[in-house]
Order: C-alpha cells, then structure tokens, then sequence
C-alpha cells in the first residue's frame, strides 16, 4: 500500500507501485489520487490538459497504468517520497500559485472552526474580509 | 475593531497556522474572547497560497473576491527585538514603537471596514500587483517538503518526518512558519512558544534585516526600533 499526500489531502493507492523514483497507479486510480481526468488528449484538470510527449511515452503510461511522479515532473511541480517510497508527496506548482496571486482573485480554501465546521472563503463574498494569520508558537 | 463594525458587510477571518491542530488554538482563541471566524489550518495551506512567511500576516479581501492589499505583516513591529532577553521586558521607547504600528494598522483596517473601496488604503490592480511577491519553485519545493513531513509527523513517522521538515526550512529560510512550526512539532518550548536560544540567534542573525517586512502604510512606523547586533 502506497500514500499519496496532495495539496487536497492523502490518499491509500491499493494498486500502486513505487519504483525508485517512479510511481506506477492503475488507469483506475488515477483520478482519485490526483484529481486529474487520463483522457485521449492527456491528464486533465478542468479545461487544462495536459499532452503526453510523443518521446518516450512508454516512460509516462502502459496498458496497466499511469506513472504519476514523471508526469508530475513533466507538469514542473514538485515529487518527494519517504526513504521506503511507501509515502509520497505531488505538491503544488509555482506557477499555478503565482499565476493565481497575480490574477488578484482570491484563492479560494476550505478550512474547519473549532467546531469542526467547515468554511469557505468564498463563502463570504459580499462581503469585505480581512484575512488574518497567527498562531500559538 | 470587529464590534464597531459588525453591520458593515465587513468581517474577519483568522486562521490558525497550527499543525499541532484545534487543542493548541482553542486556549489562544476563548482567552481572546474572538467573535469572528476563526480556522485552524494544519496544513499551513493558507500560509502556502498567499506566499506567506510569519504569523501574523494578512490580506485585505473585497466583496468580489479581489485582493486589494495581498500579504502584509499585521501591525506587528521589529521593536519588539529590543527585549530583554532575561527579564523580558521592552524599553519604553520601543513598546511605544510597536503600539504606534499595532494602533496605525488597526485603524487602516477600520477605515476600510467602514469605507470599503472609498478607504485610502485599497490599492488599485497594478498597485495591488506590485506589493505581490510571488513564490518561485524553491518556494514550491519548501512548501511540497513541508506538508510532506507534517504528514509523517501526524501519522506517528517522527524521524521521518524530520528529515522533511528540516528540509523544508533549509529550502526557504526566510519562512519563519516553517522554521517555528517544525521547532513546535519537535517539542514544546517554554510557555508553548518556538523561541528557544536557537531562535533568538537566528534572528540576531537578521542583523538590520527585518523579522517583520513593514506593510506599506502611512503614519507606520519605518525605524527598526532595536539596536541591531554587531
């Protein structure tokens, strides 16, 4: 069993395999772990899809799955493992969270209150937020 | 602030970049006696998506959902390095520093509460844009180290864990939420607070650099208010 954590949170891939740096799911899972949609044209999220390289595609799909960690690269955004390779990390893109800044437009996120209730931040718009951090250490 | 202003379309959201989860932020938040929303934020997701570095920091948000003033240290001021590291008390000249920064902010915040787009403090687009600083792929790859190793760490791999978080701070050492929370993670310091000796040479180590980067305010306090180590 493999954990895959993301920026939305970790996930158990029964049918994955950590190769060295390589890590091989199922066509099946691959939705699931990521968020992204295998589609003819590429990985897909939204209206951006990604293509595959006609040069060693064998690297990034086969019959049986899916390399995520090289696709992740090739998306330029980061791929850590523990040393057992039985917990990986696909983190986010620089670029994705730069463009987002600079677009001004809020990111958005879902977080839980005390209560455990969850809240958007786009759950206030109308209204003017004041977005602020602290933190007891 | 929140109970002038409460009926004006204006409220405040504070987020708890606490990986140690709600038990730690619970006492903070009652002994405040808060009114607003409040979040706890494991994952330092927040801190990640608006380029954060420190606690606290903030963003001015307008109803559409358009940032008019993007991160920016909330009212907190470098006089605060001026502590007597024994006794912990502040000179007076200092203290008087960072209340003038803490009241200076504050007012901007209920200027724009209460004016909204009208308050002299909202910037415009290109304004807004120009105050943005923007991660890059190191920073990507700190904030990737990160969650990994607050991941293991929550899942009981501590060594591990470690590892990731030393790795995390050592990418972006300029994170102070990285550095702290890892320093939180490991073992809670005196009074709970990450501000052990290792952290006060690390921020002498600043020199004349600032621990909290002024927000570009009128009337805000711009001297470093502390006598900078030789």
């Amino acid at each position: 069993m493999v954990t895959v954590v993301t920026e939305s949170g970790a996930s158990d891939v029964s049918g994955a395999i950590a190769d060295g740096e390589d890590l091989w799911v199922t066509r099946a899972e691959v939705e699931s772990t990521i968020g992204w949609t295998l589609k003819p044209e590429g990985l897909c999220r939204g209206d951006v899809c990604v293509p595959l390289p006609d040069a060693n595609s064998d690297r990034y799909i086969n019959d049986d799955g899916v390399n995520l960690s090289a696709w992740w690269k090739l998306m330029d955004r980061p791929v850590l493992h523990d040393a057992a390779g039985d917990t990986w990390m696909l983190g986010a893109s620089a670029y994705e969270r730069a463009n987002a800044l600079q677009s001004l437009a809020a990111p958005d996120f879902t977080l839980p209150d005390l209560e455990g209730a969850l809240h958007a931040l786009s759950d206030y718009r109308g209204k003017r937020v004041f977005l602020t951090t602290w933190s007891s250490w | 602030m929140y109970n002038d202003v409460k009926e004006q379309d204006f409220m405040i959201i504070a987020v708890a970049e606490e990986s140690r989860g709600e038990e730690t932020a619970r006492e903070f938040i009652e002994a405040a006696n808060t009114e607003f929303v409040t979040l706890i934020d494991t994952e330092h997701h927040v801190a990640d998506l608006y380029n954060m570095v420190n606690v606290p920091q903030s963003v001015w948000i307008d109803e559409h959902g358009t940032i008019v003033r993007p991160t920016e240290t909330a009212g907190s001021h470098d006089a605060w390095r001026a502590m007597n590291r024994e006794d912990m008390s502040i000179p007076d000249e200092s203290a008087a520093i960072t209340a003038k920064a803490q009241e200076t902010y504050v007012n901007a915040v209920r200027d724009w509460a209460v004016n909204g787009a009208g308050s002299k403090h909202v910037f415009d687009a290109a304004e807004a844009r120009a105050h943005l600083k923007l991660p890059d792929e190191n920073v990507a790859l700190a904030n990737a180290n990160f969650r990994l190793g607050r991941y293991l760490h929550a899942v009981g791999k501590i060594e591990a864990a470690e590892g990731f978080l030393k790795a995390a701070s050592d990418l972006r050492p300029e994170s102070w939420n990285i550095y702290r929370q890892a320093m939180n993670l490991k073992a809670l310091g005196p009074m709970g607070l990450a501000a052990d000796e290792t952290f006060f040479k690390r921020v002498d180590a600043l020199g004349a650099k600032r621990y909290y980067e002024p927000p570009d305010l009128e009337g805000f306090p711009n001297e470093l208010g502390f006598q900078p180590p030789d």
